[in-house]
């Protein structure tokens, strides 16, 4: 951007000659930028190397559940690969996913700021993603971890594996989180331009504002437990284990303190991206964006109250089984406020089926399954029977699938935007119905056996569910090639894609307004704010295969 | 193996009903899932006509609606604000039935260790399956000797957390003679998936028979094939196997009279007093090349129960 404003009706510059991605060359450019997008792409490019490892660790997983006993692999190595697969996937891809890689991205521009509040802590916090990364993956070398990523004492104390290594990485990872959310919430109090109240925001800063305050909050508490658990297990100090004076029962306290939270971290930004893409591709204005706005925040604060509903089965009393039951009902409400709101903006819209909103609608779908079925488990007498068996496991995939869909559906959304290209719409939507379908043949049947009294974290299993087991791993094998075909056509699209025009998709909030990719520092003067989710500015124009500023004055 | 016991098919949803509740969590269980059928139904459904009915087509624009509807949306917070309401109090309702047993339910211990389950009827005869009468109210006080297990009866649709240090307490009451699985359902290391016992319902009667005939055993038997049943109800098989193949501790076979090295390179030989000791301080003398993970039988065993086991072991060439 050199010169001009960045509202509708000024000229947009090309500005490929310099961008973000040209404008100082060299690996050490890049390792020692301050630039947020930068930082978002370090960070993008980071979580995708994890995501394939954990994928790998998911098909492995499957392909050893094809037969009831030992198929691949041993006991002990499948009890490895699942805990491998599931504190990847989390602590690697899920919580940084979004708001580190998206967010770092587009969070700035989207406000109208140059950059974050604190860039240097925000290359910190990269950093500190990839030292925590390694030291959790060293952990494979060091002896593998055996407890299921969820580290229940005594068993995490007293196994003779890298526990130590991994819920280091976790603690060190924490801070990285610690120090993102912080970061947007500074950035998001101090760098609004003139213009810019909280209620012009779009609905994903609202989600990582309020994802923000959970990173901060909880994310402390998983820092204080996992270095409690190596302090014990390192000194043999009693405070979990029983044979050392401790209470078992507190780790899993204190563990989903921060754990359920955590599920608001991974869920909150998904909702947030969904709000902004079913708004874009309807061509319609967001529905009942306070509600939609409050309900983020409503379930960031309430999130925090609930976590005793993963031990109902421990042995707390009933009084708390009712009150954490009773507060889990009370999150599902703003989730249901998001759902009807997103179908609202739908009504009258003009729906374009482009590969970012078959991952938005495919999203509604999963979550809504993902959704519903914690109904069941958050009733008392319901979830005694489905606690700790596949139904778990298939109501956790619906709702974390559901926040992968969101964040490939983020990516489809940003790529011209980050890239600079285009990538084919034909594979686009190609992969997605693969993804779609495989997941909900994966996960489905996992809720069949699970209600069955398949209990997760099974080796063997019981010839019984034999057949719910293979179908389920035929799911995971077509998911697997759904992401391959991403991966294959993304790739391409960075050396053969269309050029990508500012405005791909006729999106009206900032980083709309910049050019594709962005310049360097984002607005050259600070922008003029409207009403992000006022599509009347723009119209089509199919010679750049985007939306060009409608002449003012012009007819709508 | 015995374990892969067939369990007679439920419906598509759900095991068979086998306890008093079954049909209290089963009842609440389909409710939410036609609530849940129905609002899926109208979500999915209207999102696909949207899709269809408002696709973008040439000379079409979207349409101006108000951005906000106060009352809509108090409405649609309303009303499922109201039947999760009910949902939470029927759950409540039932977990109480499910938590609360009756004065006259007679006591069954039931202990967890890395990868069996133990039972102790209320004349202190231990089994490694569950045996109980039809139509009577058992009570367990569940309990673990290492890390937390938990206790699952998908038929009777009961749960508990086996936890080191603390007794949990569950209840339930078998409506069905036969034969139902017990899986351990909280993650517990290697053969956590193996941790699979029998809960074996008798028909009205038999259950005070078998239990008199079950605690007899060792003046019945002769000792090492008391030892035998002691060594396949009591746990130690499942880490020492009698063929020779290593498991998560030694095996059995021809270790007698045999001189074994310990960890810290000494030797001993495996004599009464060595398994003896094993017994009752099993990390004291651990053979070199397995870990100390044993738990100790301080107690759990009585001096005529270690006999049996070490005449077992001698029998076995």
């Amino acid at each position: 951007m050199s010169t001009t404003g960045v509202h509708p009706g000024s000229a947009l510059p090309d500005s490929r000659e310099s961008n973000y991605l040209t404008h100082k060359s060299g690996l050490g450019s890049w390792m020692m930028t301050l630039d947020h997008k930068r930082i978002g792409v370090m960070y993008l490019i980071s979580i995708l190397v994890a995501f394939l490892l954990g994928g790998i660790f998911a098909m492995l997983v499957r392909t050893e559940h094809l037969t009831p006993k030992e198929t691949i692999m041993s006991a002990d190595t499948y009890n490895q690969v699942f805990t491998l697969h599931g504190a990847v996937m989390i602590f690697l891809v899920i919580i940084p996913g979004i708001p580190a890689a998206m967010g770092n991205f587009v969070l700035p521009i989207m406000l109208g700021a140059k950059d974050v509040a604190f860039p240097r802590l925000n290359l910190c916090s990269y950093y500190l993603y990839v030292v925590g990364t390694v030291m959790a993956l060293a952990s494979i070398a060091l002896g593998a971890v055996d407890t299921g990523w969820t580290f229940y004492t005594p068993y995490s104390t007293t196994t003779n594996t890298a526990v130590i290594w991994m819920v280091m990485g976790a603690f060190v990872l924490g801070f990285s989180s610690i120090f993102t959310g912080l970061n947007f919430i500074v950035t998001i109090h101090r760098l609004r331009p003139p213009g810019m109240t909280w209620f012009r925001m779009p609905l994903f800063l609202w989600a990582l504002y309020a994802t923000a305050i959970i990173q901060l909050l909880a994310t402390p508490v998983l820092g204080i437990t996992v270095v409690l658990l190596a302090v014990e297990k390192a000194f043999h100090i009693g405070i979990f284990d029983p044979q050392l004076g401790g209470d078992p029962v507190l780790f899993q306290h204190f563990f989903w303190f921060y754990s359920h939270p955590a599920v608001y971290i991974m869920i909150l930004p998904a909702m947030g991206v969904i709000s902004e893409l079913i708004s874009v591709f309807s061509h319609k204005h967001i529905f009942g964006y306070k509600f939609i706005a409050y309900s983020s925040v409503a379930i960031a604060i309430l999130g925090f109250l609930v976590w005793g509903h993963h031990m109902f089965t421990s042995g707390q009393s009933s009084l708390a089984n009712m009150i954490f039951s009773a507060l889990t009902f009370s999150v599902s409400i703003p989730s249901a406020i998001k759902v009807f709101n997103w179908l609202a903006t739908m009504f009258k819209g003009s729906i374009s089926l482009e590969t970012p909103m078959c991952y938005a609608l495919s999203f509604i779908f999963i979550f809504g399954i993902g959704g519903l079925t914690g109904l069941f488990l958050g009733t008392l007498a319901t979830d005694i029977h489905l606690h700790d068996t596949y139904f778990v496991v298939a109501h956790f995939h619906y709702v974390m699938f559901g926040t992968m869909i969101a964040f490939v559906g983020a990516l489809h959304y940003w790529w011209p935007k980050m890239t600079g290209r285009m990538y084919s719409e034909f594979w686009g939507r190609i992969a997605c119905a693969l993804i779609f379908l495989g997941m909900n043949i994966t996960f489905f049947t996992q809720f069949v056996m699970g209600s069955h009294g398949m209990p997760r974290r099974y080796f063997n299993y019981i010839e019984q569910f034999a057949s719910y087991h293979q179908l389920s791993t035929v799911g995971a094998f077509i998911q697997g090639i759904g992401f391959i075909v991403v991966a294959i056509y993304l790739a391409h699209s960075l050396f053969r894609g269309r050029r990508a025009p500012a405005n791909p998709w006729g999106g009206n909030s900032l980083e709309w307004h910049c050019s594709s990719p962005p310049p360097h520092d984002n607005f050259a003067v600070t922008p003029t704010v409207g009403d992000c989710y006022d599509y009347s500015g723009w119209q089509y124009d199919a010679q750049i295969g985007g939306y060009i500023p409608r002449p003012v004055g012009a007819e709508h | 193996m015995n374990y892969w016991l067939a369990q007679t098919q439920g419906d598509f949803w759900l095991p068979p009903q086998a306890s008093t509740v079954s049909a209290e969590v089963d009842w609440l269980f389909y409710f939410i899932y036609w609530l849940s059928v129905f609002f899926f139904v109208l979500i999915v459904g209207v999102m696909m006509y949207f899709i269809f009915r408002y696709r973008r087509q040439p000379g079409r624009r979207a349409e101006h609606t108000s951005h906000h509807n106060t009352l809509l949306e108090l409405t649609w917070s309303g009303i499922p604000l109201l039947l999760v309401g009910f949902i939470f109090y029927t759950g409540f309702k039932s977990f109480m039935h499910m938590t609360v047993a009756p004065a006259d339910a007679a006591e069954i211990k039931v202990e967890g260790q890395k990868w069996s389950w133990s039972f102790t009827y209320p004349n202190g005869y231990v089994d490694k399956d569950l045996h109980v009468p039809v139509d009577a109210s058992i009570r367990l006080l569940l309990s673990s000797s290492d890390v937390i297990h938990s206790f699952y009866v998908p038929a009777f649709r009961v749960k508990k957390d086996a936890v080191p240090g603390r007794y949990n307490k569950a209840w339930f009451r078998a409506t069905q003679p036969g034969e139902y699985l017990i899986f351990c359902a909280e993650y517990c290391g290697t053969q956590h998936s193996d941790m699979i016992s029998k809960c074996v319902v008798h028909p009205p009667g038999e259950y005070e028979k078998w239990l008199q005939d079950a605690s007899d055993f060792l003046s019945k038997m002769p000792p090492a094939e008391a030892g035998e049943k002691l060594y396949t109800t009591r746990g130690c098989r499942q880490c020492h196997s009698v063929d020779g193949t290593a498991g998560q501790g030694p095996s059995f076979k021809g270790i007698f009279d045999h001189p074994v090295a310990l960890a810290d390179g000494s030797q001993v030989v495996v004599d009464e007093n060595y398994i003896r000791e094993s017994i009752l301080e099993p990390n004291k003398k651990v053979v070199g090349g397995y870990q100390a993970i044993m738990p100790t039988y301080k107690g759990r065993l009585k001096d005529e129960e270690i006999g049996a086991i070490i005449e077992y072991i001698k029998s076995l060439k």
